[in-house]
């Protein structure tokens, strides 16, 4: 590892995006991811690459589209209003089995909302980020130095296995600045391109990139052969970071910027005694199934917290599947929660016999 | 005796699935007849549009890309940028180019981006079942305007090639149609051209290709030829509206 | 000398090439239905096509041949 720098979190994301072999950025303006937007129209031309400023987020995701099915990797970044456009085409993009790599930067919503840091965009992300059966896979970053990391990995998964891949960010790890470093050298991974429509070359019989099936039976059977690759990726690739949970009796779960705010109120309830513990899902498509089931049995009370009106906790309580009792603690509209605020919901728990 | 005729190598064997005396299949043929005389059917990729002509990606025996409605260009934008090299065109029908992707057409063309459109205009959505185009004539009865088009409520007909060929990124706005064969054969040349542009990298190419839709304007394929004749190429006048490559003062032809 | 072949299983008979025959030597054959059940463009003269290429020319579904 090289020297740690300080970064902002959406700087780092475009940096990892260039050490990750990624040529061809795409996006439109919105708040609060422009930083990686700029960082990007400053490098891309000094290592030629693309950086085009789209005249909408839904064009930014076509060009992606486009970008993608050649076999290049493309990404695009937006931030919540952004990416309800953006939807229609990450639809295509899944339908079509085109990887690439959509940044969210979370802000406040429904509608405008507010410009502040959120986590509201969960259902969205992981259930809905477009009309049809697909899933697409989600990492959430808790530190800048994730945001870095995470990148490589999206574009690594998103190939393996051909599926859209997003880093669902807020506006209070891309705005942050921290310590990050960056590998001397990113490990790419060469995977199989030659579905890739980038000119036949007279060589083969026309690749066709494409979600269309005018024949139900034939969309049933993609579709079918898309969710069994979802299955693998359910088996392989789910990430979670556990946190004192071993005798855990109030189980915290949280993700991104609320789950710094839980893992400081855990440490503030050891040391009152409480056995507290943290589940933090790096992976939010696929849920971290298996890190939640192994804390059931010893936990008395789960606790999801989010800066949302409650989305992720439905996933908790999913697991948990009614063994014992899931409560949930947020705040919303672009309000983080403090540590004494999640700290006195888990006294209030601690207090209660599951 | 020698062949004289026949079909290009760049269209596949898959039959057209267009209604009979659809001039789409005539257009097919013009392009792919291009990509067979320029030698580019390696590196050519076309992004098929949403309408009649999306399974266009069947039938062009080069690399293909089905795109959003309305997103044809922005697909052929990151293709291009993606692969400098390809030669990149998009075909696609009035409600696409030049309703739901208006945004993308003008930004694409101001971009001046080095690619080749194929835009059909016949007045019609034809895949929907005949509803009001963005192109269809004042007046004109479709699904959606029963009564005729009534400009008062439903608005004027929109003539792309005049208003892109405002655009400093255009290389070439031309319209022609493919009502007889002369027409046809400038048609061809028309796009040939376009495309000749891409390969020079001049710039953003459009051909507009004023057509026919028999089935949706309830006219069998001859007096579909005639409705055109006496109504859309009126209101669509043929030409050049802009070509880079010709000399000052040359631009109308 | 010329020689259209017309690729009759293709054809929709919708006699664009008909109209197009500067000779009128071409109509649809009604004595046949092809498999998409249309009648198709037939040649009644062989012998009188000069080649000009009309016909295919206006084809919309690139069901014509010529030799010369």
């Amino acid at each position: 590892m090289a020297e740690k720098v300080l970064m902002k979190g959406n700087e780092a994301l475009g940096e990892a995006a260039l050490r990750a072999g990624c040529r061809h950025f795409f996006g439109y303006p919105i708040t609060p991811q422009t930083e990686l937007s700029a960082y990007l129209s400053k490098k891309m031309p000094k290592c030629g690459g693309t950086f085009l400023q789209a005249e909408s987020e839904l064009a930014a995701i076509n060009m992606v589209l486009g970008a993608g099915a050649t076999g290049v990797r493309a990404m695009t970044s937006s931030s919540s209003p952004g990416i309800s456009l953006k939807s229609e085409g990450i639809s295509y993009i899944a339908g079509s089995d085109v990887p690439c790599v959509i940044i969210n930067v979370q802000r406040g919503g429904p509608g405008l909302g507010s410009i502040q840091p959120s986590q509201a965009d969960y259902w969205q992300a992981t259930k809905a980020t477009g009309h049809g059966d697909f899933q697409i896979f989600v990492l959430a970053p808790s530190t800048v130095q994730e945001m870095a990391d995470f990148v490589a990995l999206a574009f690594d998964t998103a190939e393996k296995y051909r599926v859209p891949a997003m880093i669902l960010s807020d506006g209070m790890m891309g705005q942050m600045m921290e310590p990050v470093s960056f590998p001397e050298e990113t490990e790419i991974t060469q995977h199989d391109k030659s579905w890739a429509a980038c000119g036949h070359n007279n060589a083969r019989p026309h690749n066709i990139v494409n979600s269309l099936y005018i024949e139900a039976k034939d969309l049933e059977k993609t579709v079918i052969e898309r969710y069994e690759r979802y299955e693998k990726i359910k088996a392989n690739e789910q990430r979670a970071e556990s946190y004192m949970t071993e005798d855990a009796e109030v189980v915290i779960v949280a993700y991104g910027a609320s789950s710094r705010v839980s893992r400081s109120a855990v440490d503030m309830a050891r040391a009152e005694g409480i056995k507290a513990g943290l589940v933090r899902p790096i992976t939010l498509w696929p849920f971290p199934v298996d890190a939640i089931e192994k804390t059931v049995a010893n936990a008395k009370q789960f606790l999801a917290v989010e800066m949302s009106m409650g989305q992720m906790v439905d996933d908790v309580k999913l697991v948990v599947n009614g063994r014992k009792p899931v409560s949930f603690f947020g705040r919303t509209g672009g309000i983080i929660p403090t540590p004494a605020e999640v700290l006195g919901e888990i006294k209030k728990l601690a207090g209660k016999e599951a | 005796m020698a062949v004289v005729f026949e079909k290009p190598h760049a269209l596949t064997d898959v039959p057209f699935h267009y209604c009979p005396g659809c001039t789409h299949g005539i257009v097919h043929r013009l392009v792919a007849e291009a990509i067979d005389e320029l030698g580019i059917e390696g590196r050519a990729v076309g992004v098929a549009s949403v309408g009649c002509s999306v399974f266009s990606y069947n039938y062009f025996s080069c690399d293909m890309v089905q795109s959003p409605h309305g997103r044809a260009q922005a697909v052929a934008t990151g293709i291009k940028r993606a692969q400098p090299q390809d030669i990149v065109f998009t075909y696609q029908g009035d409600g696409d180019l030049a309703a739901i992707g208006t945004c993308e057409t003008v930004h694409a063309a101001t971009r001046g981006e080095n690619i080749t459109v194929i835009f059909i205009n016949n007045a019609i959505y034809g895949m929907t079942g005949g509803q009001m185009a963005p192109t269809s004539l004042p007046g004109q009865v479709t699904q959606t305007t029963p009564y005729g088009r009534d400009v008062k409520t439903a608005g004027y007909p929109i003539r792309m090639c005049e208003m892109l060929s405002t655009l400093d990124g255009v290389a070439l706005a031309q319209r022609v149609t493919v009502d007889n064969v002369k027409h046809v054969n400038e048609a061809k040349k028309a796009i040939k051209k376009a495309f000749e542009n891409q390969i020079n990298g001049l710039g953003y190419s459009i051909v507009e290709v004023v057509s026919t839709c028999p089935t949706n304007w309830g006219l069998a394929p001859a007096d579909a030829i005639k409705w055109l004749q006496d109504n859309m190429l009126p209101y669509y006048p043929l030409g050049v509206y802009k070509d880079i490559t010709a000399s000052e003062g040359g631009a109308k032809a | 000398m010329a020689r259209i072949t017309i690729k009759e299983d293709s054809c929709k008979g919708c006699e664009m090439c008909v109209n197009a025959c500067p000779k009128q030597l071409l109509r649809l054959n009604r004595d046949k239905i092809n498999a998409k059940g249309y009648h198709p463009a037939m040649m009644t003269d062989q012998s009188a096509c000069i080649g000009c290429k009309s016909c295919a020319i206006m084809c919309p579904d690139v069901c014509i041949t010529v030799e010369k």
